[in-house]
């Protein structure tokens, strides 16, 4: 374990830009960042935690295609009125990223949660897979 | 960053796999070409600052940290940002497969164009961004000057 007073450095947090398939282009505005994950596994279940400051219950999509966990998360932006931009060290943007998940995930009963711009994704394990006897007949 | 390594591309075209490797090039320079931005902010958070002649005001995204372990002081025209993003307590036997976020304390100082009005200082902890508002001390605030005709 690393140590609990170490500094925050900004290469631990800085925001990655998503980078979009050749020759394609994105829809909305603005850019899109894939959001810094850690994912750790317990007994029970396969925790995902992601980094999306801005997003809400609202503006967070999360889809399972087949084995791919899509996160997506749209950020509107909220200048303050009246107000000029006059120093700036990070853009504000959307969120996007995908994850393959492995056959033993119980797919049915994923959940989510967001607490203070961090999104909680519980995967849990899918019961153990029965070993199945084949019977081999005799010719 | 989640590249593929160039040994995986096997193409048959050696000249496809020249115009490809040039490409990639490109791609590195040009992420080369943002490092100034990140050497501007070396430390954690990142912050913006929106003003008017009213005062200021500061965002930083701080996803992950509790609103009670941020600490905000003001004092004259100097702004300082503390705090500290807790590690994740797992339970006993939990193990990291992916390990991108970071934690630990942070500390941040200002010095802001003007004297705030301490007093009036707000800030708001939302979905991971904060918002700190800092008016502007009325005796500092620009004043229009009638020109009277002589």
């Amino acid at each position: 374990m690393a140590n609990e007073n170490s500094t925050l450095q900004t290469q631990d947090v800085e925001k990655q830009e998503v980078e979009v398939a050749e020759g394609t282009e994105r829809t909305r505005p603005g850019r899109a960042y894939v959001p810094r994950a850690d994912i750790y596994e317990t007994e029970e279940a396969l925790v995902l935690l992601a980094d999306m400051p801005g997003v809400d219950q609202n503006t967070l999509d999360i889809t399972l295609e087949k084995n791919v966990l899509s996160i997506r998360g749209l950020v509107e932006t909220q200048n303050p009125d009246n107000y000029n931009l006059a120093y700036a060290e990070y853009e504000v943007g959307d969120y996007e990223r995908n994850f393959t998940l492995s056959d033993g995930i119980d797919t049915d009963n994923i959940s989510a949660s967001l607490k203070n711009g961090v999104l909680q994704i519980n995967l849990p394990k899918a019961g153990p897979a029965k070993a199945r006897k084949i019977n081999v007949s005799a010719a | 960053m989640f590249r593929r390594p160039f040994h995986l591309y096997r193409s048959q075209n050696p000249w496809r796999e020249i115009d490809r490797m040039q490409r990639e090039m490109g791609r590195l320079f040009d992420e080369f070409a943002y490092t100034p931005r990140s050497r501007m902010a070396p430390s954690f958070p990142a912050i913006n600052v929106w003003t008017n002649e009213d005062g200021a005001v500061v965002t930083a995204e701080l996803p992950g940290v509790n609103p009670e372990d941020i600490d905000i002081s003001v004092v004259g025209e100097t702004l300082k940002l503390t705090g500290s993003r807790r590690p994740e307590e797992l339970e006993e036997g939990a193990k990291y497969h992916r390990r991108e976020r970071g934690f630990g304390n942070f500390t941040r100082t200002f010095q802001l164009p003007f004297t705030v009005e301490a007093d009036n200082v707000e800030a708001v902890f939302d979905k991971g961004v904060l918002h700190i508002s800092l008016p502007r001390a009325e005796a500092e605030k620009p004043r229009k000057i009638a020109v009277k005709a002589a």
